[in-house]
Formats: C-alpha cells, structure tokens, sequence
C-alpha cells in the first residue's frame, strides 16, 4: 500500500522542519530522488529531505516528526546494499552529510571523536601521520560515511584480524527516537550497566540517529606482507585457506577472487593478476617483522601443499597497492561485463567453501545470470555479485529469486543472513530462515524498547507480524507502507 | 526454476539443531517462580543479595563441538574456563577470558561481562561471544547472533547479554571465537614508566602498574618478543616469570588517560594502562548510569521479564 501524499500534511511538516533547518529542508523533486535509493535495487521517495549540521538540529527534526506523527530516516552516503537507507512511509530523510567534522584526535586514549557524516577512508587518511588508522576497511571506504558503518557494523578486509565496527566503537552520542539525546558507552574502560552501546551498533537506524562516535584508533603495523596465490582449481583455493586459519595464523586479510573476477579486474587495474587461473587468493599479513616473516613461510608451505601455481609477494609498497586496487575495485569493473549488478552477502564455515560457491554458480546458471566471486574468504563472508542487464524483461525477479537460493543455501550450510551488509529490507523476510519466530519476536521487544512508536527507520530488519502472537499491532506511524 | 531450499526447512533444520541438554535446561527453568544460575560462586555477589527463595538451577555444561580450522566452539554456559582451555590447549588454540579462577564457568564471566587483563591486546570478551542460546523468562529458548566468525543478522542480543548478570536472560549454550596460542610469551618487570613502555611498544597484551613498578605481557613470534623486550629494557623492564597478583575486589573503571593522576596514591590497586581499568582491594561502586539510559535498562529489563523472576535482587546497573 502506498500512501497516498497527502500535500497539506507535507507543506505543514515542511514549515516546521524550515523553522529548524531554514533552506536545509527540502522537497523538491530532484532531492527526493537522489535519497530514494540506496546501494541496492529497492526504492521510494521520501517526503522532505533535511540535512542538518548540528546533533541540535537533529534533535529538533525528530521532535517536529514526532509531532507530525511522520517517521524518519538517517542516512549516510547510500552506499547500503540492503535497503537500509530505502525511505519507507514518506519519512523525514535526515542525511548526515554535513556533519563530517573530525572533532578531536585524542591519542593519550586512543580514540577520535567524530560526526557521523565523516568519510571511513577520510578518517584514516587524517590518522597516518600519527601512526594509527580505523581498522574497518569496507570495499566503500572512499565514500561510505562512519555514521553508516556504525549503524550496519560493517566490515572490510581487515576485519578478519582486527574485529568489525563494533569492535573500534567505545562511545556514541545518539539522538533517541523519543528525541533524547544521550551518550552511549564511553571512553572509560567498563561504563556501568547494560551494553547499549553493543546494542545500537549494528542497529541500522531502527533504534534512532548517531550523531557523534568515540571510534578507536588501531596502530599502523610495522610490517606488512601482500602474498597472492594462484590456483588450477577454487576448491584447492578454498582448502588452503582452511589450513592457512589450522596452521595458527591469523592475516590481517584473506581475500578470493574467482576467475571471472581476476579477469574483470585484471582488465582494469594491470596489476598482473594471473587472468588464466581458476582463483587467487590476497593474502595479508601484518605485525611485527619477525611473525610477519614467519607467516610468510607458512603460506609459502600451505601454497606447495596445494598445488598453488605461483606465490607472488608484493616487493614494495606500491606493488601492494597495486594488488589491493584490484580487489577494491572489483565491484565497479563488473560494469565491463553488464551494466548492473547485485552484490550478495552470506557467511559460510570456512570449511564449507567451495560446496557453496558450488552452488552458487549453480543458482547463477538456472536463473540465466552471471556469477562472480570476490570475497572475504578468510572469515567464510561470500558476495557473489549477480551481474545483469536492468533493461531485459523480468530480470528484476530473477535477480532476487537467486539471491534468496544464495541465502538458503548458505543457511543451510550452516552459515548465516549477513556477514556485513545487515538485513535492511532486502533480507527482512528471511529472517525466518534463521530465527525461530519467538526469537524474531524477542529482538522486536529488545527494539520497541528504543522506540515503542516506530519513528525511526520503521518497518526494516524484523518482519512485520513478528509478534503478531501477541495481538501485537505494528507500531507504524499513519501513511507507512512496506 | 527455483534451486535452493525454503526458508521453512531450512528454519526447521535450525530448530534441530537445539542441544537437547538446552531444550532440558529450559524445561527446568520453567516459566513462573524466582529463579537464578549458579556457575562456580566465584562472584555469587557481584550486583547484590539474591531475593530469598529464589530456586538455584545449573546450566548445562560440555564442550560440544570444536573445529579447529573454524577457530569457534560450541559449549555449555556451565563449562568451566579451566576445561575450556585445556580442550582448545589440545590444538594450540585459547580463549583469552583469563578470569582470576579458572573454575568460573563460561556463563559466569559472561554474565558478569568483565574481560580479563589480556584487553589490551584481545578486546572485550564480548567480542568474542558469537552466538548465545539463552532461556528467557517464559521458559523459551532463544538464539541470537549466529554460528560464523563474522555476522549481522538481527539485532545484536549476546552483546546486551554480556554483562546483564543473568537478569534479562539464562545462559544455557554460546559459540566462541577461538584465536592461536602465540608461540611466545614474556613478563617483563621494573619500576619504569609504565605509560612511555606502552607508547612504544606495539600492541603488547598487558601493561599493568601499582603505582611503583610496572609488569608488562608480550605475546608473539619469539624474535619479536625479545626485539620489543629490548627496546623497553633502557625505561628499566627486564623479563621475569611471575605474573603478578591481580587484587579480585573491586574494579574502577577510567579513562586510560586519567590512570596518570594514581601516581603516588599509595598502593592497593594494580591498573590496566592503555585500557583505564584498576583493580582494587577495596570494593568500588560502578559509576552512576545516565538517566536517559537507565530508562532504557529498566523499560529492557521490564519488557524481557515482566514478573522480575531472573536473578531477583540483582541488578547489572
Ligand atoms: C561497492 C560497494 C562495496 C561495499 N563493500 C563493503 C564491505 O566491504 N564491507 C561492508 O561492511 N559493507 C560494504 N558495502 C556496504 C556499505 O558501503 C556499508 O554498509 C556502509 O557502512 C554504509 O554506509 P553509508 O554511509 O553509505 O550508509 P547508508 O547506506 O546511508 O545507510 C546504511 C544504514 O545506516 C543507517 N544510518 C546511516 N547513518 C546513520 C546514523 N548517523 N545513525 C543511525 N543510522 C544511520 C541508515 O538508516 C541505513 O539503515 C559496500 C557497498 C558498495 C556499494
Ligand atoms: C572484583 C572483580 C574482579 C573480576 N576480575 C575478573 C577478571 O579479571 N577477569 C574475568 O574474566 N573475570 C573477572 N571477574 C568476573 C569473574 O571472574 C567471573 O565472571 C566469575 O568467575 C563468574 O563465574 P562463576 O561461574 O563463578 O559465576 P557465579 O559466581 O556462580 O555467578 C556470578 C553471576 O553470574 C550469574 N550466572 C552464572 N551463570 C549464568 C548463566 N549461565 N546464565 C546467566 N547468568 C549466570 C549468576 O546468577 C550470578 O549472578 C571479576 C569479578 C569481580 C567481582
């Protein structure tokens, strides 16, 4: 059901929201495309588009949408490959994009205060000259927003090492959906009571707006090692990385490419990928020198026990950038094979690999769609990247009628929904494939804690009728729609 | 045209796979009286006097499944961190939940949510929680995060549970991420500064000062242990092989910056620098909780258990 606009109720809203925001409160047309849509294929327009510049402001947004009974909708840069940031129910769209202020680098504590809007990759940019970066590294990096990577609690390559977002979060200031303002967590070492801050991080926008993190600072290792490994075969490539994680190290990244992958990217970024081989394997390691050393012969030994073809080892800085831009690229050159593509996200053990991946070209072939494979292997995190071509009838539908056979394979390979992108509304009616319903039903009670109305991001990660047991009527503001 | 499974099925097999000592464990809760969980006693009154009258039950305990290339375990919340690790040892792996008695069980340190003196290194213990299966108040099993290293789907409850002391929910079964056993480790000891060490050092697994002397925890490839060991012996640390004592009482929590302003306070505590923990002998009283936040708690506490029958007359704030 789409709600009608109803154009008295927006003009009013609009006013008040100009009283907080003046001409930072907008409507028109071309706006409210722009923050239809995310990273993913789902879209809607949103009502008005406000983009505050001070946690005041946004405080003051979510009251004028609690007085016009309108829900709203923090967004970061829309790089979100669930839907998260797909406006559902006319809301208010509160983008974060001018708060991207670095407040403070506080070394003595190891943390920096930040907005939300602040770019991941400008944060570590502004961190090398004093020796320390933020460790979550999603592929996004050069334009996803912090205030995004907090709400998904995302991930990158390096995380196999150095843990996801929340992990490197110790305290965030978030605007309540009850239009509060309180901090959560805390640079102290145990802030007292309940982890709510655990608990909002990862929340994607359900339980209200961060408006300013303490994020933890990661030392720059002295030493670094890029190893890439090609194989003849991807299950051989799948079992080495096992028995890289058996043999006791742990890179700071592991990453597979498939053979269409090292093609498309090879095309692109020259950087030498071997395009004959059936998978390569971006192997990192960081450290102290001596068991960075150490790692390196242990991969060397892992790569002969499985017939690797080569193991090239990145002799400078510049050669590892260049075997890094390939992989951070990956997901724009598949536009040389189709000008669209889903990318997928499911998590498998290790172990379960190549039966998956398997499959997944399986489920590619009887849907006529093209797979690749570019990956976080080394903690199981698959994103096969479905390519197509919008423009053929009906191909909609079978983007994500594959994509539902990715998840329940993996689900049932004992895997899980979402490795890093979150459940958004794109994975929203999957829940049931993991979760019992009375565990749906209790993440919901734990979620109507923060907001027993559903003014913030209403309608996303949980199905709707989930405690429908308990004669429970969603809490959805007047005009919201799914 | 459809090639994989549905969603029923696959929700079924999960179902499955439930331990049935949990489905026991659950069964034994119940779904009306007081009701609490003993692990080992070892911290019975962390967050105050158990109500009288409260039935005492215990969780399940085993270790039931490890795969090492996995790096996770699958336990009973009544493990003891003693056989925990002596099962990972098997394979040279460990869990660095380093509580002072290795007796405590799994559910314990989790309940209780206080990580060891390895944070520095190692993170939060709530970091390395995966999945939680808990009982709640009406008798239910509940699983929420999941079985893999890496995960995001739903909301994150073994984080809220980490740390909730039992009250929003029993412990029955968790997943652990395991890590390697670091093929070297080293105590150095001496009266240097403790906050100069830290700075140079890289990533050491524990910087802890009383005030006077200072004992610092490398981890690592032997060669760079005794490469980091050297660059901190001019500040006056030499290597010793007695870790020292951790007083087990009260537990302050600062900013790792504010630990500078102990110096010369005298003795009974030993700190965490680089983390801001201090371990003192004398009880401490957690700090005040913000008043927006302790709405939240009570409104959380509230909803997951209406009637106050987990853990009654504790509370984690
Ligand atoms: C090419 C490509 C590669 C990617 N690679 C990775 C990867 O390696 N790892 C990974 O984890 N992800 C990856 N992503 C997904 C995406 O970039 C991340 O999820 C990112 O963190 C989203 O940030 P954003 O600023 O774009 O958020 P948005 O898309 O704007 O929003 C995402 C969610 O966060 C909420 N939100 C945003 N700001 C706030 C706030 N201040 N307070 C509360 N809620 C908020 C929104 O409501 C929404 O639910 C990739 C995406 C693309 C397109
Ligand atoms: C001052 C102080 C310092 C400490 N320092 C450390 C430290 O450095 N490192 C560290 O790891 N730990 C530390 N702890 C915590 C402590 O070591 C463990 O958490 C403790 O041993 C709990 O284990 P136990 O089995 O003895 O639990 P018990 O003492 O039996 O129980 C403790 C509490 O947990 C609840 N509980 C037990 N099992 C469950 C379950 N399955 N589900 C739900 N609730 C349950 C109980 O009901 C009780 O409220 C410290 C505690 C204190 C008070």
């Amino acid at each position: 059901m789409v709600p009608e606009a109803d154009t008295a109720a927006d003009a009013a809203l609009l006013g008040d929201l100009r009283g907080v925001v003046g001409d930072r409160a907008r409507d028109n047309d071309f706006e409210r495309g722009l923050y239809s849509r995310d990273g993913s294929i789902e879209g809607s327009l949103p009502a008005i588009v406000c983009l505050p510049e001070t946690a005041a402001e946004v405080a003051e947004i979510v009251g004028v949408c609690r007085r016009h009974s309108r829900p709203f909708l923090a967004r970061g840069s829309g790089t979100g490959l669930a839907g998260g940031a797909v406006p559902v129910g006319r809301p208010v769209v509160v983008a974060t994009a001018k708060m991207d202020r670095i407040i403070e680098v506080d070394v003595d504590n190891r943390v920096a205060w930040v907005e939300p809007g602040v770019l991941n990759l400008d944060l570590s940019r502004a961190l090398t000259p004093l020796g320390f970066h933020f460790a979550p590294d999603p592929s996004s990096q050069q334009v996803c927003s912090l205030g995004g990577n907090i709400a998904n609690n995302s991930g990158g390559p390096h995380c196999l090492a150095y843990g996801v977002t929340t992990a490197h979060i110790a305290a965030l200031e978030v605007v309540l959906p009850s239009g509060e303002t309180t901090m959560l967590g805390g640079v102290d070492a145990e802030p007292p009571g309940l982890d709510l801050r655990g608990l909002f991080v990862g929340s994607e926008g359900t339980m209200g707006i961060a408006t300013k993190a303490a994020v933890r600072l990661t030392p720059n290792a002295p030493s670094v090692r890029t190893l890439l490994l090609d194989f003849d075969d991807v299950s051989e490539g799948s079992a080495a990385v096992s028995a890289i994680i058996a043999a006791g190290l742990v890179p700071s990244a592991l990453e597979m490419m498939d053979q269409r992958a090292i093609e498309i990217v090879e095309a692109f970024a020259h950087a030498g990928y071997p395009t004959e081989a059936a998978a390569v394997l971006l192997v990192e390691l960081d450290g102290l020198p001596g068991g960075v050393s150490a790692g390196v012969e242990i991969i060397r030994e892992v790569a002969e026990q499985y017939h690797a073809g080569h193991v090239r080892v990145a002799a400078d800085d510049a050669e590892r950038a260049l075997l890094w831009k390939g992989r951070k690229n990956a997901f724009g050159a598949v536009a040389r094979i189709k000008p669209d593509y889903y990318l997928h996200d499911t998590v498998v053990p290790r172990s379960r690999l190549t039966e998956v991946l398997d499959q997944v070209y399986r489920i590619a072939d009887a849907y006529d769609l093209i797979a690749v494979n570019v990956f976080h292997a080394g903690d199981g995190n698959l994103h096969p990247i479905l390519a197509f071509d919008r423009r053929e009838p009906g191909v909609d539908e079978r983007v994500k009628a594959a994509g539902r056979d990715i998840v329940a394979a993996s689900i049932a390979a004992g895997g899980v929904l979402s490795g890093e992108h979150g459940i958004g509304l794109e994975k929203r009616d999957y829940m049931g494939m993991l979760f019992s319903a009375h565990d749906m039903y209790t993440q919901d009670l734990v979620r109507e804690t923060f907001d027993p109305d559903g003014f913030a991001n209403p309608l996303k990660v949980i199905p709707s009728g989930s405690r429908c047991s308990d004669s429970f009527h969603q809490h959805v503001p007047e005009g919201a729609w799914v | 045209m459809s090639s994989g499974t549905g969603p029923a099925e696959v929700s079924a097999s999960l179902a499955a796979r439930i331990d049935p000592a949990v489905t026991e464990f659950a069964r034994e809760v119940g779904a009306s009286d007081p009701i609490t969980v003993v692990g080992t006693r070892t911290h019975w009154h962390v967050g105050g006097e158990l109500a009288a009258g409260t039935r005492e039950i215990r969780a399940p305990a085993g270790v039931w499944e490890h795969e090492p290339s996995e790096m996770t375990v699958r336990c009973g919340a009544a493990t003891s961190v003693g056989e925990l690790s002596a099962h990972l040892a098997q394979t040279g792996q460990m869990i660095p939940l380093d509580p002072a008695d290795d007796a405590a069980t799994v559910g314990g340190v989790l309940a209780c949510g206080f990580s060891g003196h390895r944070r520095l290194r190692y993170g939060h213990v709530r970091d390395l929680v995966l999945q939680t299966r808990h009982v709640d108040a009406t008798g239910k099993v509940v699983t929420a995060g999941g079985p893999t290293v890496k995960n995001v789907s739903g909301y994150d409850l073994p984080r809220l549970l980490v740390g909730s002391l039992g009250t929003l929910g029993l412990l029955a079964e968790v997943i652990l991420r395991t890590l390697p056993v670091p093929p070297a480790a080293q105590w150095l000891h001496g009266d240097g500064d403790p906050f100069a060490a830290f700075d140079l050092l890289y990533r050491p697994s524990s910087v802890l000062w009383d005030g006077t002397q200072a004992w610092i925890l490398l981890e690592g490839d032997p060669s760079d242990v005794a490469a980091e060991a050297a660059r901190v012996e001019p500040l006056g640390f030499g290597p010793t092989t007695d870790a020292p004592h951790v007083p087990a009482t009260g537990r302050e929590s600062m900013r790792p910056s504010d630990l500078r302003t102990l110096a010369g306070t005298g003795g009974g505590w030993l700190a965490e620098v680089g983390v801001g923990l201090v371990h003192r002998v004398e009880p401490v009283d957690a700090g005040p909780v913000a008043p927006a936040n302790a709405a939240l708690m009570t409104e959380l506490k509230q909803r997951l258990d209406p009637a106050g029958r987990l853990n009654p007359g504790r509370s984690a704030w």
